[in-house]
């Protein structure tokens, strides 16, 4: 292994976000504060509760995740893009590197910022509304594999695209709506039964209904399901990541 | 001096269908300066490229040092240090950390003193705080030639070094890879200008359509390629060559109206003063005098057709 290459494509990408710390930080933050203004303010006084919880404290795992998938997906497909797109990964493709400790420096950095957003997020959120958390190390361990899954495939979209629309067509087109019509702002309960049967299909749903089961011990689709899918999900990047760098795909002609 | 990168039956066809290399063998010593010359697409970066790592061969063998380049990956790669052409460097990293970064990605420890000394000895100390995307194209240059030396490698690829480069970078990259050559690096640069390999190499190698036509001691190239042509223009046709005049061996255009000499440039005596003094003697009057010297292009035309 080549640990040294590791750390530095690590701290290398870890350094891009302090040295723009305050775009890192400031826009989760604001957006959250922009959330709960809307949502748990205007609208939730209206809604009062769900599921037996505050609406306002709700849709605080809804909002986490929101922030985790795009952050992810973000902070990683442009880690690997940029350098595509400037040419300067002709550095680490030259070097005596794995293409497994490439993917370590380059998911692990975009899994680590996206971690440390969903905690700032938390943190927020903790201003606004009071949050329990019934089980932190299952909602931890949700955060985790959250970010690691969704910062591989991320990794993935930054490897396919080959211009800047690309980079943003599948977070724009495929991943906000996921994300919006998961239930991040509800139950699925209070949906007809037609569209319950729909939302089954979206992946998202099961991360969401998990992550909120962490914190208040309720949720739309039972837990083990939940863990099932995200494990599924992660093991579908990694096959596909793997063939990527079997076959050199965009990297190596 | 013994062999450090052995090149067997290399061959590349790109997805495209462009076939970059037709089974290239060549042999780089140890401690030599290898100047690859040839037109662009000639197939040069190809080459470079598959031996850093960059571009999967589609036949044949490299090994560097005795190891494989495919299989032995990590210890081929660790000797080398690419210059790439483009100039691709990120906007905002400043000079220190991508350098230093660089080291890193070799798997070599950090050494600020090394990595201090070669920015001075590139004169890029005063600027190892700016932004990359602030530096002037040499600069960048010199930049670039500081990543690929952040981990002391024995061998160096230089890939148009001189493209797009003053001359004072270029005085100064000279001084460098002598510098190098006299620690023992190995150097092979592409260029397509034939003074660059003059000024440096040990050894030139021809590549053109993806073949290699020559490799030669720079000595005996020189002189190849030194050969220039005089076309002397007549007032009046003539039929046949003057005797007195044969032993320039002069070639007679088919109208009669135009001799051409072929000399070498280098020689002591080129015999242009004296023939042009036989050709007064002869009674022949000159309309007109023009040399040309063969271009690098039209020797690899030639070399090509010569393979046909």
């Amino acid at each position: 292994m080549n640990f040294q290459a590791i750390k530095v494509i690590y701290f290398n990408e870890m350094l891009r976000a302090w040295n723009t710390l305050l775009q890192t930080i400031a826009s989760p933050v604001l957006s959250t504060c922009l959330y709960f203004v809307v949502f748990g303010s205007a609208i939730g006084s209206r809604i009062q509760e769900v599921e037996g919880v505050p609406y306002g404290s709700f849709i605080v795992p809804g909002l986490i995740m929101l922030s985790l998938l795009t952050q992810s997906i973000s902070n990683a497909s442009f880690g690997i893009f940029f350098p595509k797109f400037t040419g300067t990964i002709y550095e680490v493709m030259s070097a005596p590197i794995s293409f497994f400790e490439i993917l370590i420096g380059y998911v692990g950095a975009a899994a680590t910022k996206s971690l440390i957003i969903g905690l700032i997020i938390l943190f927020t959120a903790g201003f606004f509304v009071d949050l329990e958390v019934k089980h932190p190390v299952w909602m931890v361990a949700f955060l985790i594999l959250t970010c690691i899954s969704f910062s591989l495939f991320g990794f993935i979209i930054g490897l396919w695209a080959t211009n800047f629309e690309k980079l943003q067509l599948i977070p724009l087109l495929v991943i906000t709506p996921l994300v919006f019509l998961g239930g991040s702002f509800y139950s699925v309960s209070m949906l007809s039964p037609i569209w319950q049967k729909i939302t089954l299909f979206n992946p998202v749903l099961y991360l969401i209904s998990g992550f909120r089961w962490s914190f208040f011990g309720v949720s739309d689709v039972p837990v083990v399901t939940s863990l099932l899918m995200i494990t599924v999900f992660l093991s579908l990047c990694l096959g596909v990541v793997w063939w990527m760098f079997k076959t050199g795909y965009r990297l190596k002609q | 001096m013994s062999v450090i990168i052995s090149i067997k039956d290399l061959s590349k066809t790109y997805d495209s269908g462009h076939q970059a290399l037709k089974s290239v063998n060549l042999e780089i010593e140890r401690g030599e300066i290898l100047a690859l010359l040839g037109p662009n697409g000639a197939g040069k970066t190809t080459m470079i490229s598959i031996i850093c790592g960059l571009v999967s061969p589609t036949e044949g063998t490299v090994t560097v040092d005795g190891n494989d380049i495919i299989k032995d990956y990590r210890l081929t790669r660790k000797d080398i240090g690419l210059v790439p052409q483009e100039l691709s460097l990120g906007a905002f990293d400043l000079v220190w950390d991508t350098v230093n970064f660089s080291r890193g990605l070799f798997g070599k420890k950090p050494d600020h003193a090394y990595i201090e000394q070669l920015l001075k000895d590139l004169s890029l100390w005063d600027k190892k705080d700016s932004e990359l995307m602030t530096l002037s194209g040499g600069m960048k240059r010199r930049v670039l030639i500081a990543k690929a030396l952040s981990h002391e490698p024995k061998i160096l690829f230089l890939d148009e070094p001189t493209a797009g480069v003053d001359v004072e970078l270029r005085k100064d990259m000279w001084k460098i890879v002598n510098k190098l050559r006299e620690s023992g690096v190995t150097i092979i640069l592409t260029t397509h200008y034939i003074e660059e390999a003059e000024e440096i190499a040990d050894r030139v190698g021809v590549i053109a359509k993806g073949e290699l036509l020559l490799i030669e001691d720079k000595d005996t190239l020189m002189h190849k390629m030194g050969e220039k042509q005089m076309t002397i223009e007549l007032k009046d046709s003539i039929s046949a060559v003057p005797d007195s005049l044969a032993k320039y061996q002069l070639q007679l255009s088919e109208d009669g109206q135009a001799l051409t000499y072929t000399y070498d440039t280098r020689a002591e005596h080129t015999g242009i003063t004296s023939l042009l003094q036989q050709v007064n003697e002869a009674g022949l009057s000159l309309k007109d005098l023009k040399t040309t010297q063969s271009s690098l292009e039209d020797i690899f035309v030639k070399l090509v057709e010569d393979e046909a």
